[in-house]
């Protein structure tokens, strides 16, 4: 696997950014059935991460998962079509937004109550541990997770175990509509309990691809080389609302233009533009990647709805539903 | 042939299926220490520690770390000490195990097994140890459910559940771990769905599962001294469910006593009630008749506990007043 570059990360996070946003306008326009949660803001946390790891690699997420199923490479049309409720959808239509998976591209999941999946990572990699196959498994949630049980299970198990195991939490300071704060004793949600655990306070700012890369990057090394678990915070920001419904509203409007100074691409642009590469070609690509995409949802959109007959496969590993003859 | 005993007939599944397969692996509370209720004895001395693995007091990531292990091809057996803990973890069995094979669109298989010791039978272990929850998992689609009334039983529906490519909760009974029965020599292996009737009878029909399938059984004797000839079923599994050798024999009979001992608020026994109501209508010559555990919490002391657990006289009681308040038999059911 090739180290890519400032631009393509740039490009991948773009990606992600347009992806979002036209979500976003999808679910405003009645198009999308059920509730979305937009990673808007968290593409350095997807994308540098995502970076560093191998295809056989495991990785899940949460809810606020398209980003992270993208980043491993699933294709833009499935997921789309999974949102949109249309043929082809990556997980049939049985799924939605917040079950996004491609265990194809090693995305093993995108879990809706929160904290859950950390105990299924263990699982994951300690599978890799029994094999011995030096796999890693990465597992993204969010800072209210840490106060769920689950987390904690997780962690402890993780440590105990020594699996190859990375847990990033992407602190984006709020747990739904209430800022984390109110509800940790603690300064840190992830990085102020890694000690329980016996493991490093690691913190890293997420909306700086560079810096994830080379944090996670770390870790999944130290993982691979059966040094055990890390538990990483990446600090971020939610551009908009906990999901499309929510505007937002009890986030301080200077906090909000704060953390828009510091949004992941106009900091990559930044960094690009110091190396040289003229902006017309950013803008270029990020035009490219917008107008694909409003190409890409009309298409689907003109996709018929799943067949009603999938509603009954699926549940058995014989493609069947029936409890009783 | 060798005589075990259930918790022996445990052991020797889980052995026999991970000489089997070196992709089965058990994991849980003191498990490579033997286990609480020593169905795990001499497995992690034989089979390694990378395959035998205690865990903390940890029930979420016990049954979390299962599916994800079986997501990625191994063949987890996660046990769950006291079935009354699935509460602690319900998340991972009901919203994760029972629906991420569905959620995905079929990406996945979860070839795993939970299994633990359920039920009262008598023996004080309260409202926190002794509840008999089958129900449970009843509600939730995706899980199957295998609940042995025996050692021979215990032997082969475990090693199925093993086999099979989903989950399957094995409810094991902690009062039925020391009965002995003669196992036969060779492999083991009982299919899920297949119900069996251990006892014929023309008269009436009693289906129980687990410990209530004995129940059944020493009831049927002492209604064979009054003249009544029941036939006993025992279910083995929930889900998939073997409604069809019930329903076989609802029509030979006319007659229907569900014997569980989770509480009567929905429980099994609800399902099969309604199915023989709807599809056996015009076999049955009486009410569908339900015994069940008491809809209260298990208390302890034992005159209290006698009270509300199912009992050989309460379903002889049931059985005896179902033949007294039977409408007459058809012609066509008196010759079958």
């Amino acid at each position: 696997m090739g180290v890519p570059d400032d631009l393509e990360l740039f490009t991948q996070m773009c990606f992600l950014r347009h992806f979002e946003e036209r979500a976003d306008s999808l679910y405003r326009q009645g198009l999308i059935h059920g509730p979305v949660h937009l990673g808007l803001g968290h593409e350095a946390v997807a994308v540098g991460a995502a970076s560093v790891l191998r295809p056989d690699d495991y990785s899940l997420g949460t809810y606020r998962g398209h980003a992270h199923a993208l980043a491993r490479g699933a294709p833009a049309d499935a997921v789309l079509a999974e949102l949109l409720g249309r043929e082809g959808g990556i997980c049939q239509g049985k799924g939605g937004s917040m079950h996004i998976t491609s265990v194809e591209h090693g995305y093993y999941g995108s879990y809706a109550i929160v904290g859950a999946h950390l105990p299924i990572a263990c699982g994951l990699a300690w599978a890799a541990q029994i094999r011995r196959t030096d796999q890693v498994t990465v597992c993204f949630f969010g800072d209210g997770a840490t106060n769920i049980g689950a987390f904690h299970e997780a962690v402890n198990l993780a440590a105990v175990w020594r699996l190859p195991v990375v847990f990033v939490c992407e602190n984006n300071w709020y747990m739904e509509y209430t800022p984390i704060g109110e509800v940790i004793p603690v300064a840190l949600p992830a990085a102020d309990r890694a000690a329980a655990y016996g493991l490093d306070r690691i913190v890293v700012d997420g909306n700086d691809v560079a810096a994830v890369r080379q944090v996670v990057g770390d870790a999944v090394r130290a993982a691979r080389d059966g040094q055990g678990p890390s538990l990483v915070e990446a600090q971020t920001y939610r551009l908009k609302g906990h999901s499309a419904a929510d505007g937002g509203a009890y986030r301080p409007a200077e906090e909000v233009a704060r953390w828009r100074e510091r949004d992941p691409l106009l900091r990559t642009r930044a960094v690009l533009a110091a190396a040289g590469t003229a902006p017309d070609k950013l803008d270029e690509i990020d035009a490219r990647i917008k107008s694909d995409l409003a190409e890409l949802a009309r298409l689907i959109l003109t996709r018929p709805a799943p067949d009603p007959a999938g509603a009954w496969t699926d549940v058995w590993s014989d493609g069947s539903w029936q409890w009783r003859n | 042939m060798a005589e075990l005993t259930y918790r022996q007939a445990v052991a020797a599944a889980l052995a026999q299926e991970m000489a089997r397969d070196d992709r089965v692996v058990l994991l849980g509370e003191d498990v490579a220490s033997g286990g609480v209720f020593k169905t795990t004895g001499g497995l992690a001395e034989r089979f390694g520690a990378d395959r035998v693995r205690n865990t903390p007091i940890s029930e979420q990531v016990i049954a979390g770390a299962a599916l994800g292990a079986a997501m990625a091809g191994l063949r987890p057996v996660a046990e769950i000490m006291f079935a009354d803990f699935y509460a602690t973890c319900w998340d991972q069995v009901a919203n994760e195990i029972a629906k991420v094979r569905y959620m995905t669109g079929g990406q996945v298989s979860l070839p795993l097994v939970l299994r633990g010791a359920n039920g009262s039978g008598g023996l004080g272990f309260g409202s926190q140890h002794g509840q008999s929850v089958e129900n449970w998992a009843m509600t939730v689609p995706g899980l199957k459910i295998a609940s042995p009334a025996g050692p021979a039983e215990a032997f082969g529906l475990l090693a199925a559940a093993i086999r099979d490519d989903d989950p399957v909760v094995v409810f094991e009974h902690k009062a039925l771990y020391g009965r002995k029965e003669e196992i036969g020599d060779g492999e083991q292996v009982v299919p899920l769905g297949q119900a069996r009737t251990v006892r014929a009878g023309r008269d009436v029909t009693l289906v129980g599962l687990s410990i209530t399938v004995g129940t059944c059984l020493a009831a049927a004797q002492e209604l064979a001294a009054e003249g009544i000839e029941a036939e006993v079923i025992d279910l083995r599994t929930l889900v998939p469910l073997d409604a069809a050798t019930v329903l076989a024999s609802v029509a030979r009979t006319g007659r229907l006593v569900v014997v569980e001992e989770n509480p009567g608020q929905l429980g099994w026994g609800a399902s099969i009630a309604a199915i023989a109501a709807q599809e056996a209508f015009g076999s049955l010559v009486a009410p569908v008749t339900r015994v069940s555990g008491g809809n209260v919490p298990l208390p302890v002391a034992a005159s209290l506990e006698a009270e509300v657990d199912v009992s050989v006289p309460r379903v002889v009681a049931a059985t005896s007043g179902l033949l007294g308040a039977s409408r007459p038999l058809s012609t066509s059911q008196q010759k079958g």
